[in-house]
């Protein structure tokens, strides 16, 4: 066994272990950080693949932004997680058997498509070009064949960056705003008021 | 050449994949695990992508996998938006009210 194969067990192992933590922990803080830990591991699968830029976004998109977002949200929320957690019990069976059977089912379309599909031809993986870097080459193509499907990615961030501000933004009635508009209109006239003080007396107002 | 192949890793996605669904049976009620299993489901689905872009030598699956990835940020945020407003109304995130919603 070489030194990639050990890696490559090693990697799925903590992998799959730490998505099976994510499911039964009973505090979600350590569904969230077993969460990053496979999200660490699949990004090693990647760079075993060849594919060393999407396994860096991996890091920087998923432990970087959505597994922190993920912390925020479950460390904001006052929640009773140990009454969410009744129920697990009981619907254990009925999930045992649909996982298995799916586990089942892809387990033979994964041999059949490994051994005898278009990927059999090919025994070494190939994430990119030859001579050239993975990200040279995904930039090679994104920016070009792909340029309208990265437009619409685009879009589809902007929309649910408005879509989640204006879901969570809250107007409360009685905080006083900045408004532009009136101190810019703010003249001399009515931004000074000239007092004649008596001496002796200072300011009554 | 090492022992590692397609089959390898399209059996690892596949037992992520149906860890990610085993989740949602498993917490019905709890949202936020919930989705966290949306997001083991669509990372299996990436491995299987960039497996198979990198053992049939074609750049396409990872740009796919691109794609899939801005969708699942997109999907958490918007997820997590509704979550954050729900629990401002209700006091719980229980989602057996969450049939309350509809309009």
């Amino acid at each position: 066994m070489d030194l990639q194969a050990i890696a490559f067990y090693l990697l799925s192992a903590v992998m799959l272990v730490a998505a099976l933590a994510v499911v039964s922990a009973r505090n979600p803080v350590h569904s969230v950080l077993f969460l990053i830990a496979a999200f660490f591991s699949a990004a090693g699968l990647f760079v075993l693949l060849g594919a060393e830029f999407l396994a860096m976004l991996l890091v920087i998109v998923y432990v970087g932004a959505v597994a922190v977002l993920f912390l925020f949200v479950v460390m904001m929320l006052d929640v009773d997680f140990a009454a969410l957690k009744e129920g697990f019990a009981r619907y254990l069976p009925i999930g045992g058997l649909v996982a298995g059977a799916l586990a089942i089912e892809m387990g033979f379309v994964a041999v059949t498509v490994a051994n005898t599909g278009a990927g059999s031809k090919n025994a070494t993986p190939q994430a990119s070009l030859a001579g050239v870097t993975n990200a040279e080459t995904i930039g090679r193509v994104l920016y070009t064949d792909y340029v309208y499907y990265f437009q619409a990615a685009g879009l589809v961030l902007l929309v649910a960056m408005i879509g989640a501000i204006v879901l969570t933004m809250k107007h409360r009635a009685n905080i006083r705003r900045q408004v532009i508009a009136d101190q810019v209109a703010r003249s001399p006239a009515t931004g000074v008021r000239v007092v004649a003080i008596k001496s002796g007396e200072g300011i009554v107002r | 050449m090492s022992g590692v192949g397609l089959g390898h890793y399209l059996a690892v996605a596949a037992v992520l994949f149906t860890i990610g669904v085993f989740g949602i049976f498993v917490n019905r009620k709890n949202v936020i695990v919930i989705l966290m299993s949306i997001e083991l489901i669509l990372l299996a689905v990436n491995i299987n992508l960039v497996a198979f872009s990198a053992f049939l030598h074609e750049i396409t699956g990872q740009i796919f996998a691109m794609i899939v990835l801005t969708v699942a940020a997109a999907e958490a945020a918007v997820g997590l938006a509704i979550l954050v407003t729900f629990f401002r109304n209700r006091g719980d995130i229980a989602v057996d009210d969450a049939s309350m919603m509809k309009g």
